[in-house]
């Protein structure tokens, strides 16, 4: 015969001694450090930001007095900040759109096996890697308006003529062109790692049976495969356009948002009227506004994304 | 005439000899299954027949012309993949009118041929689902859909049943079948599973390290085989092999039975001495597992007992029987595998 019951005995155990076993407690424990991070780092700079931009702060006259809106009014009754909100546009959008179309093309070559092509996806990194501080320097000099290695070329080349050789960075519409391209150069290799991730994670059975169904080049890449990593290559533009509209580094670094406030765009405004000039509230309030824009680009292309989900 | 001629197909991928120097002719409206274990090269000849691969030497002729270098659109052939191969973004619709949208074909024509192709595989209902709305059986339809509806010269399919569960798989293995002998389409077909070979194939081609070992019937396949690979890949359990000098002695498990249950017919019975070692009841059958006296086998030696027929008691492990196979059952093969007609 089997026995089934037997007398159980409950072995005392101290309330704590499992207490990180529990996922309620070990989560939370695991959480908190980035928690606090985010909030030191990112929520109290930005609480102080909205309390600036609604304040009469500045460093010659710290008062903390509240103005309402005013700082914003007058912001928006300024013609060159109207140019600036203009430049950020073109210079946020001009560059992902330059970047992705050199990520695609990057990744469609980087795909095709050939000698070396590992030290070349490695490579291809450089241009994220290396400080933009160091980078600039370099294309500052090929945008110069006396060594400029590019005009040096079309010269030679016999393109252009060395007497009305295009002054890069002098001229208002080259030197947006430049800070677009510097910055697409920048973006570029992080394009083609989200194009990589994406195109690799397409079934080679689809990209076959899209092959035998009679689909060429053009038809595969147009119709089924980039629409299958639309959802990816989305996520990917989302970070991009998040940090080049809220950038100033290229523009600081090539061209100071020169000449006459062409490439000047509201990152670089908001930090040369609020920390250059020390009018902290009009330069929080320029900052500011970038919030509401981004807010609503990043709602809608997340609301593009779950449509799209396949 | 024949629909896909393949003559001496070779390929060489970088070290691997993956087809080497295939023949085969399948005739018009033929449903023939290319059969073989994992990398034995199957797979890669349909993608040779359907132009994924460049085959490193030999010719493909599919509907009367050479098409070694004709790009897989061009070729006439449809295929339907192991995962299928649905595009995830379009609807049921849009997946079977994509071939057709690639020749160019008119809406109207499109529009027609979607909706004959929907009926006849019962998936009208479904048209504007996406893939992962379908079951596993819906989405193999909607394959074999969007593979019929541009008609095909021929139709290619790579281990379609893989992905389907044990009890569905039989109902689509008798759904495609019926399909194809509705259609008429010469249809090849790829697995490594003998059951789907012997149940579906007009002809079987038995296919090992690149190279056919034997084309037949499902019958002849499995009742005359061309060597020991053949006799032992077919089958379940395989055929029984004993060695005999430098040759090999053969006969399927069904026919290796106890004595008296054999009767001596005219061609008279070959009498063995069997160990049984293990039993196995399978509900219509009974495995008896064990060694025969006086011979070297590969494997253990099995017989197909049929429970209604053999008490369970009169065969016990661990004892001597009397077992039997009439002389007409028994298959011989020489040192090299290949099969001879008598040692």
């Amino acid at each position: 015969m089997v026995t089934i019951a037997e007398p159980v005995r409950k072995q005392p155990v101290s309330r704590f001694r499992f207490i990180l076993d529990r996922r309620d407690v070990l989560g939370a424990l695991f959480v908190a450090p980035a928690i606090l991070y985010v909030f030191l780092l990112v929520g109290v700079p930005f609480l102080l930001a909205v309390y600036y931009s609604i304040s009469a702060y500045t460093i010659y006259d710290p008062s903390w007095r509240f103005v309402g809106l005013s700082n914003f009014e007058q912001v928006i009754q300024n013609p060159v900040f109207l140019d600036t909100l203009g430049n950020t546009f073109l210079f946020t959008f001009g560059s992902q759109l330059l970047g992705l179309i050199l990520g695609k093309f990057g990744a469609l070559l980087l795909l095709r096996p050939f000698p070396g092509r590992k030290i070349v996806r490695a490579l291809i990194i450089l241009p994220w890697a290396v400080p933009i501080a160091l980078a600039s320097v370099a294309w500052e000099w090929m945008f110069d308006s006396l060594y400029s290695v590019i005009n040096w070329t079309l010269i030679a080349l016999g393109v252009i003529d060395r007497s009305n050789a295009p002054n890069w960075l002098g001229n208002p519409h080259l030197a947006m062109l430049c800070v677009i391209v510097v910055n697409a150069w920048r973006f570029f290799p992080f394009a083609i790692v989200v194009f990589l991730a994406g195109i690799t994670s397409v079934p080679q059975d689809i990209i076959d049976a899209a092959t035998v169904d009679g689909a060429g080049f053009w038809r595969r890449n147009y119709q089924i495969i980039l629409p299958m990593i639309l959802p990816i290559v989305a996520i990917g533009l989302i970070f991009g356009i998040v940090f080049t509209f809220t950038d100033l580094s290229v523009v600081y670094l090539l061209t100071n948002g020169g000449p006459v406030n062409a490439t000047s765009v509201l990152g670089f405004e908001g930090f040369q009227v609020g920390i250059v000039s020390g009018d902290v509230s009009h330069g929080a309030a320029i900052s500011l506004f970038m919030l509401p824009v981004l807010f609503l680009v990043v709602i809608g292309m997340l609301r593009f994304i779950r449509r799209r989900e396949i | 005439m024949a629909a896909v001629l393949a003559t001496n197909i070779v390929k060489q991928f970088d070290e691997v000899l993956a087809v080497n120097g295939i023949t085969l002719a399948v005739p018009d409206g033929e449903f023939i299954v290319l059969l073989g274990p994992s990398g034995c090269g199957k797979t890669t000849l349909l993608r040779i027949i359907c132009g994924l691969e460049r085959q490193t030497a030999g010719d493909l002729i599919i509907g009367g012309s050479i098409v070694n270098d004709i790009p897989p659109r061009a070729r006439g052939v449809a295929m339907m993949f192991q995962s299928y191969g649905l595009y995830p973004h379009y609807t049921v619709r849009n997946n079977i009118a994509f071939p057709l949208r690639t020749q160019r074909a008119s809406r109207a024509e499109i529009d027609r041929k979607v909706k004959w192709a929907a009926q006849l595989l019962g998936l009208s209902h479904l048209l504007d689902r996406r893939p992962r709305q379908l079951s596993g059986g819906e989405r193999q339809r909607v394959a074999l859909a969007r593979a019929l509806v541009r008609e095909p010269t021929a139709l290619l399919l790579d281990e379609p049943l893989s992905n389907l569960d044990a009890k569905l798989r039989a109902s689509a293995r008798q759904e495609i079948k019926q399909f194809q002998q509705r259609v008429g389409v010469t249809t090849i077909y790829v697995t490594h599973d003998q059951v789907e070979a012997m149940g579906m194939g007009d002809r079987i081609a038995v296919i090992e390290h690149g190279k056919v070992r034997q084309v037949g019937t499902p019958a002849e396949i499995y009742n005359e085989p061309a060597d020991r690979f053949v006799a032992t890949f077919v089958g379940s359990p395989p055929m029984n092999l004993l060695a005999r000098n430098d040759a090999y002695l053969g006969f399927r498990p069904e026919n290796f039975l106890p004595r008296e249950m054999v009767d001596d017919g005219n061609g008279g019975v070959t009498e063995f001495s069997f160990r049984v070692d293990r039993c196995e009841y399978l509900g219509s059958e009974r495995i008896a597992y064990g060694v025969i006296e006086g011979f070297e086998s590969p494997q253990l030696i099995t017989a197909k007992l049929p429970p209604a027929h053999v008490a369970e008691e009169s065969i016990r492990p661990g004892e001597w029987h009397r077992f039997a196979v009439r002389n007409s059952a028994l298959r011989y093969f020489d040192h090299d595998g290949k099969r001879v007609n008598r040692s």
